[in-house]
């Protein structure tokens, strides 16, 4: 390692211009980063942790101006070069690792193309080495079959390979440094792991320094020799990160760590939340569903088949008061599973029971009763609340839909509701875009609540939330059902957060359910490999091997 | 692929016989009867023996009844027979036959001058970095669009026939005619493509896949055409399909204008005098022309997006 750093950013200014003035994003943050090393850059949403990425690659967004500070690359000074000196720089000294690969391919282009780009664009090859290149990249990048992959267009990829294309544009001009700002945090966990893997022995390999942008706190602390924590647009801490995971110096720091719910699990910390004890044997369930499946048709393309399974021949139960958690990765069919049980959509196959009466076929009078009864907390908390309505609508929608009340009473409940979810009564009048997005999910809640439901279908309901604003959503549901008997079927791709809230555990693959248990079961005497291979995904496990991992039982 | 086109051929078919049948309909509530206005008592009130006027009646068939006439031309037009004009007596096949070369050629000229046109102001309008620059340039397609057609012919005529005397400022005479009228059509056609290709461009160029082109070190230039213009143009490819039937009615007052032959002037006469059968065969011509550029259009998204197939059954999952 020579003295002098690849990257050293000190005390960089970046504000954003908007309507009402001037937002600042970044204020006197100071990072530096050797070469060949892997530096983790952790914060919270809005912290400036993106807006340091992209001021390094010169791509603030038009609005995003550099007030003051540096950044020098290898003794470069980047701030205030001109658009076409940044130029030669991105692609060949620096290279950029997007954060979502589903949108960051140019849809149009073939995939080998828009790694050759790069070569072409900084004269590195000819048209024809270009092509050939670009496949070596592709397969340098763990794509397999990369000559075939080459000549597909992104649509045709999956999720991880698409990033595994993105990585190979990135290495492709040979950069000494590579930003990848959050690369995994939309794909699945098994995916992400071998992504990490594969992109932290190829920057080994090359010698290439990664700053890894993210907010999860235990990829950081698996992937990086150093952590720099961020918090509202300054380094509040930064270390060698065995360091900084035993011995946080400040508090934001000791706060992030406490809520990240995979280093919890992994510490066998996890806070629990409040939790009613299993109903009595004899009781009878208040969802059970047997043999459910869904078809879809797939468009008629040669002589492929006409229809896939979403869902194959599931059967489940939830009891009163009981969270039952259905886990497993993209496509797996736990969201449709979700929105049968809500009849949302039809089912091929199945029958499914809801408070004693068959609803597998229901309709009209009955199928209100069972929309009245069963309600659904959406993912993202952006698009699931009409950006027209006043937070007051939001809540009443419900009770108007089903003409439940005077108007008077309607707003005594939607006050009542709001102090439930923990929100000032001033937020009724106020519109989604005026809230965070933890305060919008605990809109979608209340609304949720408004009808007093026996059962809530969450779908994915913390994973567009911070890890601390995860938290306190998660406690606040578990609050709600020890308060009022409600159950949650709670649907997730993160073992770490249904390890907090859920009584039982279904973990789903390919349309089926593979194994079903409770959750100290499943974390603990885990049967199906594939629940396993789940388990040994979930970020931390370098820093803090499972708690399971230690002490098998 | 057969399937998809014998499918869209079934459509068309419907779509033309609910063209003509409305036609049709129309026609017949419109006050006034055709035989009254050939034998000229509409024009200059001069007394008609009525008598006559009935033989007239009875030889076009106007006497019988409105569906057994309905039927009888419908049947006729099925086999390709228009029947012939009132006014003329000459075949409507004939005359529009006549006509629509001359048309064709100016709705064409005009449809390319209108892409080209349409793209270039898109892309000059969503280029510049200077925001002012672009929401003036912005500004330029609502202008364009707003401008009644016929002001836009007179200017020209004005300005380069009259002043300068570049072009022929009326008459049919080969491509030199042709210029001032094609540009005429082409200025609110154009403009609403750039309009459409503009708010399209200035979307896509927000799309991450734009990011990662210029953080390859891609110039604004070749992220402006290489990357986005390619993307962008599907929403302004299905207007291109809708402008047609645009221009098709441009032609109508851009042939006044320029006192050219064509569609649309026999269209003007052909309604001014009631004469129906000219005025269906116009209808259907019109139908057609509608059906085909929307099919070239289908035909055209898969090309400009691999992930749009078009020979299959897009059924969404319920």
């Amino acid at each position: 390692m020579s003295d002098q750093p690849l990257l050293a950013i000190e005390g960089l200014r970046v504000s954003y211009h908007i309507r009402s003035g001037l937002v600042p994003a970044l204020d006197g943050a100071d990072l530096t980063v050797h070469r060949g090393e892997v530096v983790a850059l952790v914060g919270e949403s809005g912290s400036g942790k993106s807006t340091v990425a992209h001021a390094i690659v010169g791509l603030l967004p038009a609005n995003g101006q550099v007030e003051g500070g540096t950044i020098r690359l290898a003794g470069q000074q980047l701030t205030g070069l001109s658009e076409r000196r940044l130029r030669g720089i991105r692609g060949v000294k620096v290279g950029l690792v997007p954060q979502d690969p589903t949108v960051s391919l140019n849809p149009v282009k073939r995939v080998g193309e828009q790694v050759a780009e790069v070569l072409r664009l900084h004269g590195l090859a000819d048209r024809r080495k270009a092509a050939l290149d670009a496949v070596d990249l592709l397969d340098a990048a763990g794509l397999p079959q990369p000559a075939t992959r080459a000549r597909q267009y992104p649509h045709e990829l999956s999720g991880g390979m698409r990033q595994r294309a993105l990585i190979a544009i990135a290495i492709a001009g040979r950069p000494k440094l590579i930003v990848a700002d959050e690369p995994t945090s939309s794909l699945d966990v098994t995916v992400q792991r071998v992504i990490l893997d594969h992109l932290e022995s190829l920057t080994r390999q090359l010698g290439t320094a990664l700053l890894l942008v993210t907010h999860d706190l235990a990829v950081a602390a698996d992937r990086a020799g150093r952590i720099a924590v961020m918090s509202r647009g300054r380094i509040v801490e930064a270390g060698p990160a065995a360091e900084l995971l035993s011995h946080p110096s400040t508090a934001y720091t000791r706060r992030l760590l406490a809520s990240a719910p995979s280093l919890a699990l992994r510490r066998g910390t996890a806070t629990a939340a409040p939790r009613r004890e299993p109903a009595s044997a004899g009781e009878r369930p208040l969802v059970s569903v047997s043999g459910l499946v869904k078809e879809f048709p797939l468009p008629r393309v040669g002589a492929g088949p006409h229809s896939v399974r979403a869902v194959d021949s599931v059967d489940l139960s939830i009891d009163r008061g009981q969270t039952l958690a259905l886990v497993g990765e993209s496509g797996s069919g736990k969201s449709t599973t979700g929105r049968l049980i809500l009849r949302l959509t039809t089912p091929t196959a199945g029958t499914i029971v809801f408070n004693g009466a068959e609803v597998t076929h229901a309709k009209g009078a009955a199928l209100r009763t069972l929309r009245r009864r069963a309600q659904m907390i959406y993912q993202n908390p952006y698009a699931s609340l009409d950006p027209r309505f006043s937070v007051a609508e939001i809540i009443t929608e419900p009770l108007r839909a089903f003409r439940d009340g005077d108007r008077a009473s309607r707003r005594h409940r939607a006050r009542e509701l709001l102090d439930r979810v923990a929100l000032p009564a001033s937020t009724l009048h106020r519109r989604p875009a005026e809230l965070s997005g933890g305060q919008r999910q605990r809109v979608a809640i209340a609304r949720t609540l408004a009808l007093s439901p026996d059962l809530v279908v969450c779908d994915e309901p913390v994973s567009a939330l911070d890890v601390s604003v995860q938290a306190q959503v998660l406690e606040l549901l578990a609050q709600l059902q020890a308060d009022s008997d409600v159950a949650y079927l709670f649907i997730s791709h993160d073992l770490a957060v249904v390890q907090q809230i859920a009584h039982r555990v279904a973990v789903m693959r390919a349309g089926r359910v593979v194994e079903v248990g409770t959750t100290a079961d499943i974390f603990q005497r885990a049967t199906h490999p594939y629940t396993r291979d789940l388990l040994a995904a979930i970020p931390g496990g370098r820093a803090l091997p499972l708690a399971v991992e230690r002490n098998p039982a | 692929m057969r399937r998809y086109l014998l499918r869209r051929l079934g459509q068309a078919v419907a779509v033309l016989w609910a063209a003509y049948t409305a036609t049709f309909l129309i026609l017949d509530a419109l006050p006034g009867d055709p035989v009254s206005a050939m034998a000229g008592a509409g024009l200059d009130q001069a007394p008609v023996d009525p008598t006559q006027l009935a033989a007239l009646k009875k030889e076009y068939g106007f006497d019988k009844p409105l569906i057994l006439q309905y039927v009888e031309y419908l049947g006729r037009a099925v086999r390709g027979d228009f029947g012939n004009s009132v006014a003329t007596g000459r075949p409507v096949t004939a005359t529009i036959a006549e006509a629509l070369p001359q048309t064709l050629a100016l709705t064409a000229a005009a449809a390319v001058l209108a892409v080209l046109f349409g793209t270039g102001l898109a892309v000059l309008a969503t280029y510049p970095r200077h925001r002012f620059l672009r929401q003036l340039l912005m500004s330029l397609p609502g202008l364009g669009v707003s401008l009644p057609t016929f002001w836009i012919g007179l200017m020209l005529v004005q300005l380069l026939s009259f002043r300068v005397h570049l072009f022929p400022a009326f008459g049919n005479d080969g491509l030199r005619g042709l210029v001032l009228p094609a540009v005429t059509l082409a200025v609110p056609t154009g403009a609403q493509l750039a309009q459409v290709l503009a708010k399209s461009l200035s979307t896509t160029l927000d799309e991450p896949y734009i990011q990662t082109a210029r953080a390859k070190g891609a110039g604004p230039l070749r992220v402006h055409i290489g990357h986005a213009l390619r993307n962008a143009g599907l929403p302004a490819l299905t207007m291109l399909g809708l402008v047609v039937g645009n221009l098709l009615a441009g032609s109508v007052v851009v042939e006044s204008v320029f006192s050219r032959n064509g569609i649309g002037r026999a269209t003007v006469g052909a309604v001014t005098v009631q004469d129906i059968p000219v005025v269906q065969g116009v209808v259907v011509l019109g139908a057609t022309a509608f059906i085909l550029a929307n099919l070239v259009v289908d035909l055209i998204y898969p090309l400009l997006d691999p992930r749009i197939v078009v020979a299959t059954d897009r059924r969404t999952p319920a």
